[in-house]
C-alpha cells in the first residue's frame, strides 16, 4: 500500500450494508465477504440463504443485521427460489436488483447440488454464490464433501477426512454456464472486481469464496485473513475467472504457475488445528492434489 | 430495499428489519481491546476492509476510529495492519 493512498480500495458502500452486532463469532469469514458483496450491489439485492451460518448470523425475525433483502429458504431449495424470484423481478419489469443465493458448501456441493444444476443449465439469470467453510459448521463441524482430505471434523475424528476436496467450480464449469470464479476473503480487491465483471454478464453466474472459520478449522480468530492467503500462496486453492470458453487466472495465483514460487504446504496446514495430527504421507497426497489441480487448470488456459 | 406497508388488521407480516446489534451489544464479548496509534497509521484502510464487524472508519484526515460497542475483539485488524498500528490490549471495561 502506498503511503499516499487515501480513497479506500474498495466503495464506501461497503460501509453501509453490514451492520455492526451480528451473531457471527469472533474472526468470521462470512461478513468480510458480504461487505464486498454490498460495495458492489449496496442494498439493491435479494440474498436467498438456506440453512447455515449466515442464516444465522444475519438473523432472522425481528431484526436482521443487513440492509438488503433476505429469502430464509430450506435446504436444497436456494437455487430454484433464486430462479423463481429473478423471473418474477423479469416480469414485473424491475431490473436494478440483483438476486443472489448464497449458500455454505454443505447447502452447495452435498444437499443443494440438485437444484444448483438445474438452474445452472436452464441458464438462469443469477448469482450462485457458494462461501467455503469447507464443513457444516453450523450444526457442529461435520465433514461436507468440499472439507479437504486430513481435516479433522466432528464426524472425522480420528484419522480425518479420508478424500480430497470436491471440485464444485468444476462442475459449475462443466454446466457450460457464462460465468464461473473462484474467490476468497484473503482478496476482497479480487472479489469485487470479478463481481463487477459478472454482474454485466447475462445469465447463471457462480462464484466459490475460500472463507477459513476459526471456530470450525481450528485456529485463532485474529489470522483469518492470514490463512486465507495462505491458501493461495501455497496454490491450494487458486484464483481464476472462467468464461467465453477461457479460463484466466486472477493476479494474486499468476506467478503460482511456477510451482517454485509457492510457499510450502506446512505453512497453511500448521495455524490450523484440524490438521493437528496430519501424517507425512496425508501431506504428500495433499501436495499431488495441488499439483494436479495445477495441470488442470493449465489445460484449460 | 421496498417499504412494505403492514396490513391494517393486526396482522403481523413475518418480516424483518434491519437493526444495528441484532446480536445485542456484541463489544461485550471482547477479551482484548484493539487500540490505534494514529502516528503510525497510513491510512491504507487494510483494517476497515477485513473488520468482519465493520466497526473501523479510516478517515484520511482525522485517523483510524473503532465503535467498541460492537467491536467483538477478534484481532484481525491488528494481524491485517502493515504498519503495526494497531494492537490488542487486555479488556478490562469502560
Ligand atoms: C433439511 C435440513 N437438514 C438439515 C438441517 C440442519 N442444518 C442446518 S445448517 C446445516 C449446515 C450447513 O452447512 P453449510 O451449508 O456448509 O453452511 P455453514 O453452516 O458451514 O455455513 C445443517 C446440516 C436443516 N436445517 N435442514
Ligand atoms: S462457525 Fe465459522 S463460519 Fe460459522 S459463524 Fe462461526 S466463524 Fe463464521
Ligand atoms: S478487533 Fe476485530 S471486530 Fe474489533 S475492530 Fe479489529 S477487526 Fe474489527
Ligand atoms: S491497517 Fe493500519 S495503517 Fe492501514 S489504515 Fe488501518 S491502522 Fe492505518
Ligand atoms: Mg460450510
Amino acid at each position: 500500500m502506498s503511503e499516499s493512498q487515501v480513497k479506500p480500495p474498495l466503495p464506501y458502500s461497503a460501509r453501509d450494508v453490514v451492520l455492526p452486532g451480528d451473531a457471527s463469532c469472533h474472526g468470521c469469514p462470512i461478513p468480510i465477504a458480504l461487505k464486498v458483496l454490498s460495495a458492489v450491489f449496496g442494498e439493491k439485492m435479494i440474498l436467498v440463504i438456506p440453512a447455515c451460518c449466515t442464516s444465522v448470523i444475519v438473523g432472522t425475525y425481528p431484526g436482521q443485521s443487513l440492509k438488503a433483502s433476505i429469502i430464509h429458504v430450506p435446504f436444497a431449495s436456494a437455487a430454484a427460489v433464486a430462479s423463481g424470484v429473478a423471473q418474477a423481478l423479469k416480469m414485473r419489469g424491475i431490473s436494478d436488483v440483483q438476486v443472489v443465493a448464497w449458500a455454505g458448501d454443505g447447502g452447495t456441493a452435498d444437499i443443494g447440488m440438485a437444484t444448483v444444476s438445474g438452474a445452472a443449465e436452464r441458464n438462469e439469470d443469477i448469482f450462485y454464490i457458494m462461501y467455503d467453510n469447507e464443513a457444516y459448521m453450523n450444526t457442529g463441524i461435520q465433514r461436507s464433501s468440499s472439507t479437504p482430505r486430513g481435516a479433522w471434523t466432528t464426524t472425522t475424528p480420528i484419522l480425518g477426512k479420508g478424500e480430497n476436496k470436491k471440485d464444485v467450480a468444476k462442475v459449475l464449469i462443466a454446466h457450460n454456464v457464462p460465468y464461473v470464479a473462484t474467490a476468497s476473503i484473503g482478496y476482497p480487491h479480487d472479489l469485487y472486481s470479478k463481481l463487477q465483471r459478472a454482474k454485466n454478464i447475462h445469465g447463471f453466474k457462480y462464484i466459490q469464496i475460500h472463507a477459513p472459520c476459526p471456530t470450525g478449522w481450528r485456529f485463532d480468530p485474529k489470522y483469518t485473513v492470514k490463512i486465507a492467503k495462505l491458501a493461495v500462496e501455497t496454490g491450494f486453492w487458486i484464483l481464476y475467472e472462467y468464461y467465453n470458453g477461457k479460463l484466466i487466472i486472477s493476479g494474486p495465483s499468476r506467478p503460482l504457475l511456477d510451482s517454485s514460487k509457492r510457499k510450502p504446504i506446512e505453512e497453511y496446514l500448521k495455524l490450523q488445528g484440524r490438521f493437528r495430527t496430519i501424517t507425512p504421507e496425508i501431506i504428500n497426497s495433499i501436495n499431488e492434489y495441488i499439483e494436479s489441480n495445477w495441470s488442470w487448470i493449465k489445460k484449460l488456459m | 430495499m421496498v417499504k412494505i406497508k403492514e396490513p391494517e388488521n393486526n396482522v403481523k407480516l413475518p418480516l424483518s428489519r434491519p437493526i444495528i446489534g441484532v446480536a445485542g451489544k456484541t463489544g461485550l464479548w471482547r477479551t482484548m481491546r484493539p487500540i490505534v496509534n494514529n502516528e503510525k497509521c497510513t491510512s491504507c484502510f487494510q483494517c476497515e476492509i477485513y473488520c468482519p464487524v465493520n466497526v473501523i472508519r479510516v478517515e484520511p484526515k482525522l485517523g483510524v476510529t473503532i465503535d467498541y460497542d460492537y467491536c467483538k475483539g477478534c484481532g484481525i485488524c491488528e494481524d491485517v495492519c502493515p504498519r503495526s498500528a494497531i494492537i490488542m490490549i487486555p479488556e478490562i471495561g469502560e
